[in-house]
């Protein structure tokens, strides 16, 4: 049981959500426009951040309805997302994302961990400055997800099969819909 | 944020509903709790901001800056509720890390008359810090040193809150100093 009273059956942060319309509504918002807003990162390489700090901060709900949103922009390579999770360095991903996840590594440590290095190698690696900016940032939202999932100790489903369905929504509808707030479906 | 069009609004509207939305906890309370969370991670940025509002939202005397300068240090030896002291504990939980808060620190909340909303929004508003304090040190951001600018900025924020104001606006304390520009 989470530590607050909020639906029963409702999984991960879906749970606290429904307690909190007002604040739900700015986090959607701010979710869309992190991970599927214009932008030269792919929605895929933006759901890999979130998966990999949600892996990091050891997160299960956050890491694996994003890591099956990941995923599902990738046409179904959830092989590709478990290597990028178990190690992104031998994985099949980009140069450039590579360094990316290395500052999303370091912004999961604190605020004062990433260095100028860090970013020299991303810029090396052909990223921009809004790409690094963007990176760090969804880094950083997701140290709030994942406090806000954990923190009140939400149930969360394990069988990674359960957020398929999820990682579809999430891929393909997105985070803010109407009257989501009625129907209390799956983000 | 001036370097990221879309991302400001969402962030704005996210620490608007936090901190001002309407709520059984006074703005001044969820103020400190920002407040709190800001010096833990040590964001020099934040803590001043936040700090600076907390203390206008009590009136703005000295004596408020000393209450909440107190409650970075030591929050157990000031005179704030009980209340507030079990959701500043459930704050510094949250702040070092999601698998922290044990059903101790929320039952002792409960016993000091916090409802689950207020949990609640004691979680969301400390994560929330734990993100915006990442944004402002992990990018280096230049950040103000000079207290006059804080009240300024507690001031302004206190009072018009995050949503619909002028950020490009010079600040009069910074007209002294026509090196600096406003972050």
């Amino acid at each position: 049981m989470a530590h607050i009273q909020v639906p029963e059956g409702a999984p991960g942060i879906l749970g606290p959500m429904a307690i909190s319309p007002e604040s739900t509504k700015a986090l959607r918002e701010l979710v869309e426009v992190l991970l599927r807003g214009p932008n030269t990162l792919t929605a895929a390489e933006r759901e890999i951040i979130a998966m990999y700090v949600s892996s990091q901060n050891d997160c299960c709900f956050c890491q694996l309805s994003h890591g099956a949103a990941a995923a599902e922009h990738l046409g179904g390579d959830y092989d590709l997302i478990d290597r990028v999770k178990r190690n992104y360095a031998t994985a099949e991903i980009s140069g450039k994302l590579k360094s990316l996840l290395a500052i999303a590594g370091k912004v999961q440590q604190g605020g004062k961990h990433v260095t100028s290095e860090d970013v020299m190698r991303a810029r090396e690696q052909g990223a921009t400055d809004k790409e690094i900016h963007d990176t760090v940032l969804i880094a950083a939202a997701f140290c709030m997800f994942n406090r806000y999932v954990d923190g009140l100790d939400t149930w969360q489903p394990t069988d990674p099969n359960d957020y398929r369905e999820m990682g579809q929504i999430m891929a393909n509808v997105g985070y803010v819909r109407p009257n989501w707030e009625k129907t209390g479906e799956a983000a | 944020m001036v370097f990221s069009p879309e991302t400001p609004k969402p962030l704005c509207d996210l620490v608007q509903v936090l901190l001002t939305g309407p709520h059984s906890l006074t703005p001044a309370e969820r103020e400190m709790i920002a407040t709190y969370v800001s010096s833990q991670n040590d964001c020099m940025y934040c803590q001043s901001c936040h700090g600076s509002t907390a203390a206008q939202h009590l009136g703005g005397s000295d004596a408020d800056y000393e209450l909440i300068a107190g409650i970075k240090q030591n929050y157990e030896a000031t005179a704030i509720s009980s209340r507030m002291k079990a959701l500043l504990a459930i704050a510094g939980k949250v702040q070092k890390g999601s698998k922290h808060l044990t059903g101790k620190d929320v039952a002792h909340a409960r016993q000091e008359g916090a409802t689950d909303k207020e949990i609640h929004d004691t979680v969301l508003i400390a994560a929330a810090f734990c993100m915006f304090n990442r944004y402002v040190d992990d990018l280096a951001t230049w950040q103000p040193r000079d207290p006059e600018i804080y009240r300024e900025i507690g001031m302004m924020t206190a009072q018009l809150g995050y949503v619909g104001r002028d950020y490009k606006k010079p600040l009069k304390a910074n007209a002294a100093k026509p090196d600096k520009v406003e972050v």
